[in-house]
């Protein structure tokens, strides 16, 4: 019987919420098709994988090792492809995060597939079918996947977990060969001096543009993100000119971003950083320019002096969260 | 060293996108097109290799006839000669662009293939990791810094909350993204020089793989929102809004 599989990403071993979208995506895909989900996590022993039946897999794949607490690429990309070829499975599908978009393709590779990356939209119900943004968020392609099977990796936040009640029974699979120099070994990840929730994943953005002035400035970014409980990205201009690190640029030569609540603050709104943010939930600008491009996919605008306007706004939040 | 950068002709980023008549693709008229943005840093970094260890630069592309004024420009800024794998149009399904260029880089004898991270067009990021396991070679993608040693090489990639350190042996597949280097921008004596480097020309014929397109469409335009205010005074309308319409807080 066909499937699908969805291979979940990890950290710490905790898997991230958006393999819980993915399983989303996963869910209504076998619903049409009548298929069972199956969830594939890759990571150390002791990873945590309850509850997974709960956001739609029917069957969860362990393949632990200590080794696989870091993203091993090559080992990641023979594990997952075995998988996915002793299956039956019409669809491999995971989150486009740094991991999946390199994941993603190396699964495609062995498994001779085609990949649709980044989708916003997935259907079964005439063949599979997604819509993925292209050109810089500036046009849409729906394509229809022609071959079984096919690898897709979801936008983070252009879906939503679902829950259901599955019991998610547990199978423990191969957990391939060691990992060496010559197949690329990841040795550690750093974390950034001060460990702050990454733009790509939040789901609240406070960004700060070339309005700020100075970089001593991006305190009232900061201030603002810390009282709605979401993260800080910037422009270009403010990345170029050394303020802020690349980690936090949005757009089209950083990162894209879909998060509820995108706040730009002193940003004018050019078309490499719409590209970015254009697919917000809600997007808010303040700018002391009227005419400034960021109005005109802003939900809600204030034109004004941000210097004016965001410490009463944060005073204000920080109320309207505590009421 | 022996470097093969894999460069593709793309619309520029300020382009008005125009949905072509077949419903299908762009209109191309009046399209300006430029190599791709994040294959610039590919090639500048391996003009810096090349320029530490001695050796030679090659660009590869896969377009159209016109893709040779993308590979003159990866030349004006450097790199020893170009090879243009051409074809009609490109298709859609990744794996097979990165089939038809790993049939070309598995002849070359390279040390390292550098691709750019993403292609802005079709904003697949997909083909320098498949032409990685393709070739059976490590391969690290969205690398922000690279350094070779004797064969060796260790490069990082930021990932959500952290930058991944990665080490590896060369031949190897290196994906460049921004950060890596700023491109340089090509000298008059470049422009000229590029003229009368070597061009090859190798006639190619694509299959379309496993993915159809069905439509090209603009996105929905944003729901017209509203200037709740100006200044200070708009705040508490601002919270509301976000709070009793949006429902975000
Ligand atoms: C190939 C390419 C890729 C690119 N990639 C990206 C990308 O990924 N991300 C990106 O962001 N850009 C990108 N850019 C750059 C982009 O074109 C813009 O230059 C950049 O986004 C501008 O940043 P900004 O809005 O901060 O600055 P500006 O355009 O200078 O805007 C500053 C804004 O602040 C407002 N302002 C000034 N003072 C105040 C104040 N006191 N209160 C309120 N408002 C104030 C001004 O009215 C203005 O609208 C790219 C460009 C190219 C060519
Ligand atoms: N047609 C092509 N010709 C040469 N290189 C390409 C082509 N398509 C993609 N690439 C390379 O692969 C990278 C990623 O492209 P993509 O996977 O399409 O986003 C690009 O930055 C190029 O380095």
């Amino acid at each position: 019987m066909p499937g699908i599989l969805t291979v979940l990403e990890q950290r710490d071993g905790v898997v991230k919420r958006v393999s819980h979208e993915a399983l989303a995506v996963a869910r209504s895909l076998a619903d049409e098709l009548g298929c069972e989900v199956h969830a594939l996590v890759i990571g150390p022993p002791g990873t945590d994988v309850d509850g997974l039946g709960q956001y739609g897999a029917d069957k969860v794949l362990t393949s632990f090792d200590d080794e696989l607490k870091l993203y091993q690429a090559s080992r990641y990309g023979q594990i997952a492809a075995e998988q996915a070829m002793s299956g039956d499975y019409t669809a491999v599908i995971l989150g486009a995060t740094s991991l999946g978009k390199d994941l993603g393709p190396r699964i495609a590779a062995r498994l001779g597939c085609p990949l649709t990356s980044d989708v916003t939209s997935v259907s079964g119900s005439d063949g599979v079918v997604v819509t993925r943004p292209v050109f810089a968020g500036r046009a849409l392609y729906k394509l229809k996947i022609t071959t079984t099977p096919s690898v897709i990796t979801v936008r983070p936040n252009a879906f939503t977990p679902v829950s259901v009640a599955n019991a998610g029974a547990l199978e423990e699979v191969s957990a391939g060969e060691g990992v060496t120099a010559s197949v690329a070994r990841t040795v550690e990840v750093k974390a950034p001096e001060n460990a702050t929730l990454d733009v790509a994943e939040a789901s609240i953005v406070v960004a700060g543009g070339r309005g700020l002035k100075e970089a001593e400035h991006f305190k009232l970014v900061e201030d603002l993100a810390r009282a709605l409980g979401g993260a800080v990205g910037a422009s270009r201009a403010v990345v170029d000119a050394g303020w802020r690190p690349h980690s936090e640029q949005v757009g089209q030569t950083g990162k894209t971003v879909s998060p509820n609540l995108y706040i730009a603050l002193g940003i004018s709104g050019a078309i490499q950083h719409l590209a970015g943010m254009r697919t917000a939930k809600v997007i808010v600008a303040i700018n002391k320019d009227a005419d400034a491009p960021i109005f005109k996919v802003a939900d809600y605008g204030i034109v004004g002096d941000l210097f004016e306007v965001v410490p009463p706004l944060t005073e204000a939040i920080i109320k309207a969260r505590e009421g | 060293m022996k470097i093969a950068v894999c460069i593709k002709r793309v619309p520029d980023t300020e382009t008005r996108i125009k949905i072509g008549a077949d419903g299908k693709s762009i209109d191309e008229s009046g399209v300006k097109f430029v190599p791709n943005p994040f294959d610039e840093y590919a090639v500048e970094e391996a003009l810096k290799l090349k320029e530490q260890t001695n050796g030679e630069v090659v660009a590869v592309c896969l377009g159209p006839d016109a893709s040779q004024e993308t590979l003159r420009t990866a030349l004006a800024m450097g790199a020893d000669r170009g090879i243009l794998l051409k074809v009609e149009s490109l298709p859609q399904d990744p794996l097979v662009v990165a089939r038809a260029l790993a049939a070309e880089l598995e002849q070359g004898g390279y040390d390292l293939v550098l691709f750019g991270k993403l292609a802005v067009d079709d904003y697949d990021q997909a083909v320098g990791s498949m032409v990685g396991e393709l070739l059976g070679l490590p391969s690290v993608s969205a690398v922000t810094r690279l350094e070779i040693t004797d064969g060796h090489a260790t490069a990082q990639r930021e990932v959500e909350g952290g930058v991944e350190v990665v080490e590896f042996t060369l031949p190897a597949i290196v994906t460049a993204e921004k950060g890596l280097n700023e491109p340089r921008y090509p000298a008059l004596r470049g422009i000229m020089l590029a003229k009368k480097k070597p061009l090859d020309i190798k006639d190619l014929e694509l299959d379309e793989g496993g993915i159809e397109v069905l439509e090209l469409t603009l996105p929905p335009d944003r729901k017209a929102g509203r200037i709740i205010g100006e200044g200070a005074a708009a705040v508490p309308a601002l919270v509301d809004a976000l709070r009793n319409e949006a429902k975000v807080l």
